[in-house]
């Protein structure tokens, strides 16, 4: 195995740790709200979805990193 | 044991005059807007008020598209709805146009620099970094001249503030994050498109009975969900650019 190959397995795994863990809290927060005030359950699932655009982007720019180091 | 063809950029095709090179999403985008454009063409060719079978359809799209964002963009829906929904039909057309059947497959061999070469025909459109780069570049045009028309030139107050030395470095800020927010756009929807070509051609190379299939409806829920934030985040930016500040 080369050192590329580590190198875009690595930079996947780091990049990918922290965005996970801000989709998980976000959606957290949102079914703990959506508990509490089933009523305003689509307008906290819209701001929930952007929400999980923003963390999840961090993500696949370390993908696009990754595939940059993979394929060029 | 043959390879996996994948390319981070699209493939050139043919050139047009010797200058323009028409690559293969651009290829695709261009039957995408064809049909699209058919589509548009038919459906409004007789409109009445108790509407026909295509009408219908049309009808039922753009009243989803409608009521998503009236809740968003309020009073300034009917305004902003034209770009937003045509961001929205576009992108998403472009993403399940991908999906289809003979995109990437379907190719020519060509020889180039000595070895053979395979250049797939089709590629979705969204899966070239220069479509979703311009995409992103007109919307963030119209976010700031939509700022500029509602507000006059106390929208630039955002940026250029030198009544205090806080919201002069905020103003800096605010003026990087505008052009963060145009590469936010375009590497979020080129790389979930692209990481999803990717994820498909690995799996149908693994395993090219029933193992796709699970992934081609995560992928259509993808194309689904990041046509959806790119015209949210649009719509959005665009209330918060036209919103009177308050403070």
């Amino acid at each position: 195995m080369d050192a590329k190959t580590i190198m875009t397995g690595l930079t996947v795994a780091l990049g990918g740790m922290t965005p996970g863990l801000a989709i998980g809290l976000i959606t957290a927060a949102a079914l703990n709200s959506i508990g509490r005030n089933p009523e305003a359950a689509n307008e906290i699932r819209t701001n929930m979805i952007l929400g999980i655009a923003f963390a999840e982007a961090i993500a696949i720019y370390a993908l696009v990193v990754g595939l940059i180091i993979k394929f060029v | 044991m043959p390879s996996i063809h994948i390319s981070l950029t699209a493939e050139k095709l043919f050139n047009i005059g010797g200058v323009f090179w028409v690559t293969n999403s651009l290829l695709t985008s261009w039957i995408v807007i064809f049909f699209l454009i058919l589509f548009s063409l038919i459906s409004t060719r007789n409109i009445s008020l108790v509407p026909g079978n295509i009408q219908s359809i049309a009808e039922i799209i753009l009243e989803g598209i409608w009521n998503l964002f009236s809740t968003i963009l309020r009073e300034s829906t009917k305004l902003f709805f034209p770009i937003i929904a045509t961001y929205f039909i576009y992108i998403i057309s472009l993403n399940w146009a991908g999906l289809l059947p003979g995109i990437g497959t379907i190719g020519l061999e060509k020889i180039e620099e000595g070895h053979q070469v395979f250049i797939p025909l089709f590629r979705a459109g969204t899966a070239d970094l220069n479509t979703t780069l311009g995409l992103a570049i007109i919307a963030m045009l119209v976010i700031q001249v939509s700022g500029l028309k509602t507000l006059g030139t106390s929208y630039l107050k955002k940026f250029l503030n030198f009544s205090n030395p806080i919201y002069f470095f905020v103003g800096i800020l605010e003026l990087v994050s505008e052009f963060s927010k145009i590469i936010s756009f375009a590497f979020r929807l080129f790389g979930n498109i692209f990481a999803g070509e990717v994820l498909l051609t690995v799996i149908a190379f693994l395993m090219p009975i029933f193992a796709p299939l699970p992934f081609m409806g995560l992928e259509l829920f993808v194309g689904f969900i990041q046509a959806l934030v790119f015209s949210m985040l649009t719509a959005v930016f665009l209330s918060l650019a036209t919103a009177k500040v308050a403070h």
